[in-house]
């Protein structure tokens, strides 16, 4: 957006003031994530930077956050649990979600807006609600406080994103090329794998990454239902913030800060290719 | 499948039969085609979240304890008017519940949930307990001995009240209501509201945040959606980082941002804004909430709008100034209204996100920005007092409900976009 030759006095000082206004924002988006990083290097148990920060000295600043994070078997114990919980949420999610997009995408299923509005509800119900919920049924069933009962949580909480990125590829996609799979002899099921699948990979993956953040990050089902043999790093870092405030914390969090990098970029390229081969762009 | 098609009227009758036959079977079998492929997750979603929250919705209402553990008293208690004391079949009745209810160690969990109701009412139920050698016939005249209270309608009245198997009583607390001992409802005094306070704090504190996300959003997302699409896609990472990162993570770096030695707070002091001893308390109250979960929703609210935005032709906003219109109506009269569907898609759903918070509010809200979220966590885990989570749970699902049900009116379902 440049400013136009004919503009007044006045729309310039205003372009100049929006822009201002929009650097700000942009400012205030990711300051806090930036100021994260250095202060996980601090020397000092403090949440801010202290005087040999700012200076530059190198003895303010020290990997002794991340010795103590790569050290404490509680947070050691953390990290197995999420990668277990998160590892198979997302593929339950992604192979129950990817075979509902594959029914509601097709006209005839009956009493499609019901069945969306079901299958969304985990996104828009407060995770409150849910957990709560949860804490009473799963603990009647006796899968409360165990891995199985974590899973099966965080699997219905993934679901909807797999379900809308999965149901947005197959909007555009096109029906007569199973039809001429079919017609060249091929068996639905070998039609499925060779040429619906690869179409839709795109859509089932970045849904998948998703659900994967979601049970990554999910922290209220799990103070609920999680035993100590099952806490994850977002439940570690809950307590941690509650009780003793140590820049491990910091440390943690920067990590996390790379793997949202990395998880962005994913996203970022995967939806590239699909727009690609679905010739959008 | 040999289906002889000619010109359709010479069909024979018996071969149209067989036509649509097999045009409504093929249907029907793609039909249940496609409901097999969805019924797994359907199935799935109904037992793991749907059964949860109805179970929730049940202990809001269900009120087991009276009844199942003085059963006799409760039965007799059914004809009685409530107009004058009972008669000496249902003080017989509630020896033998007392009795019994002593050996199985249970009366006390019937005492317990009386109490919730009427302080004392544990004290009278258990002290006759202890005395229950003292019991004999007539029942009447023993137990007002053993107990004052036996002689007092009231407590009968609570008594016959909590017996029947649904209780609105966890409603009548969540809303801020009492029961007279006539058995009327109404609003306790003002003074003493504690969740339909905590509920308008949420709904007014929640369409602030909505607000503040309105208002920082819109200049950005026409920024981004009037930039060229490579520039913009790298100021969009700006948006997506902080989406994409991890909610504690977001929460952590404001306490570090916020607190008393924060960030911010030695930056003033160090700009001279501020003395060293008057940093500004801005986290654990009211400001914390609505500052950090500004941050953590605000993506929610520039991307719908940037996806409407991007459809709206630059060309118009020109044709307008070219006929005349200043800025100011070029904007108010043309642009605006193309982006309300975006403002509106994106505010719903930053509100529904908002109302049911609880992490945020919970790290750096302090006293005064605490949401009805955090009281529902309290009395599940602190006061133990769960059917009242359970009416306050099911009170912001009915809220959050009936905003849903308006987005999809707006938006549809099958709009929602994500990245």
């Amino acid at each position: 957006m440049a400013i136009p030759t004919y503009a007044g006095p006045l729309e310039r000082a205003w372009y100049y003031i929006f822009r201002i206004f929009c650097v700000a924002v942009f400012i205030f988006l990711i300051a806090p994530i930036l100021v994260i990083v250095p202060l996980s290097f601090n020397a000092e148990p403090y949440f801010s930077f202290t005087q040999g920060m700012l200076t530059l000295d190198p003895g303010a600043y020290s990997l002794r956050w991340y010795e103590e994070f790569l050290t404490s078997d509680r947070w050691l114990d953390s990290i197995k649990n999420s990668v277990i919980i998160a590892f198979f949420s997302t593929i339950l999610s992604a192979a129950l979600g990817t075979l509902a997009a594959l029914g509601l995408s097709r006209s005839e299923l009956p009493f499609k807006g019901v069945i969306m509005g079901l299958l969304i509800s985990p996104m828009i119900v407060p995770l409150i609600i849910a957990a709560a919920g949860m804490f009473f049924f799963y603990s009647s069933l006796g899968i409360s406080q165990s891995y199985v009962g974590l899973i099966l949580a965080h699997t219905a909480l993934g679901t909807p994103f797999v379900v809308i990125t999965v149901t947005a590829t197959l909007s555009n996609f096109d029906h007569t090329l199973i039809k001429a799979g079919a017609s060249l002899g091929a068996t639905p099921t070998y039609t499925f794998f060779k040429v619906t699948m690869p179409l839709i990979m795109t859509g089932v993956i970045s849904g998948a990454l998703f659900a994967m953040m979601t049970s990554f990050d999910e922290v209220i089902v799990a103070i609920f239902i999680a035993g100590v043999e099952q806490r994850t790093i977002p439940l570690q870092m809950w307590s941690g913030i509650r009780e003793q405030i140590s820049p491990t914390i910091l440390a943690v969090a920067t990590i996390l800060i790379t793997f949202s990098v990395i998880m962005l970029t994913t996203v970022e390229i995967l939806r590239r290719r699909s727009d690609r081969i679905r010739g959008i762009s | 499948m040999s289906i002889s098609v000619e010109a359709s009227g010479d069909l024979a009758p018996e071969e149209q039969k067989r036509l649509k036959a097999d045009l409504s079977r093929s249907l029907r079998r793609n039909k249940i085609r496609a409901s097999l492929l969805v019924a797994p997750l359907v199935i799935f979603i109904i037992v793991t979240f749907v059964a949860p929250i109805g179970n929730m919705l049940w202990r809001s209402v269900d009120n087991p304890l009276v009844r199942d553990f003085m059963p006799q008293t409760t039965l007799a208690l059914e004809s009685w008017d409530e107009q004058e004391l009972p008669d000496e079949a249902i003080y017989a009745a509630l020896a033998q519940d007392i009795i019994e209810g002593r050996k199985a160690k249970t009366i006390g969990k019937a005492a317990k949930r009386l109490n919730y109701e009427k302080g004392g009412m544990r004290s009278l139920v258990m002290g006759t307990a202890r005395k229950h050698k003292k019991i004999e016939a007539p029942y009447k005249e023993s137990l007002i001995k053993i107990k004052k209270g036996w002689g007092d309608i009231e407590n009968w009245r609570v008594i016959k009240r909590l017996g029947s198997s649904f209780t609105a009583s966890y409603y009548i607390a969540a809303f801020d209501m009492e029961t007279s001992p006539e058995g009327d409802v109404s609003f306790v005094d003002e003074k003493e509201q504690i969740y339909l306070k905590l509920f308008w704090r949420t709904v007014w504190m929640s369409l602030l945040i909505t607000a503040m996300t309105v208002l920082l959003g819109y200049p950005v997302s026409y920024l981004l959606a009037s930039m060229p699409l490579k520039t913009a896609n790298v100021l969009m990472i700006l948006v997506l980082l902080p989406f994409w990162t991890s909610l504690l993570v977001r929460t952590s770096s404001w306490i570090a941002m916020l607190q008393a030695q924060g960030i911010l707070n030695d930056l003033l002091v160090w700009l001279g804004i501020i003395a060293d001893e008057a940093r500004v308390q801005m986290i654990y109250n009211a400001i914390g909430t609505v500052v950090a979960m500004t941050h953590i929703l605000l993506p929610f609210m520039i991307l719908p709008l940037y996806s409407v935005m991007k459809t709206v032709p630059p060309s118009y906003l020109r044709a307008a100034r070219s006929l005349g219109a200043t800025p100011w109506t070029a904007f108010w009269q043309v642009y605006l209204p193309q982006t309300v569907p975006g403002i509106s898609a994106g505010a719903i759903l930053v509100f529904i996100l908002s109302i049911g918070y609880y992490i945020t509010p919970a790290l750096v809200g302090g006293q005064s920005g605490q949401f009805i979220g955090n009281l529902i966590a309290y009395h599940m885990q602190g006061s133990l007092n769960w059917g009242l989570a359970a009416a306050l749970g099911v009170m912001l699902l009915v809220l959050v409900l009936g905003i849903y049900g308006v987005y999809n009116r707006i938006v549809g379902v099958n709009n929602v976009k994500l990245g």
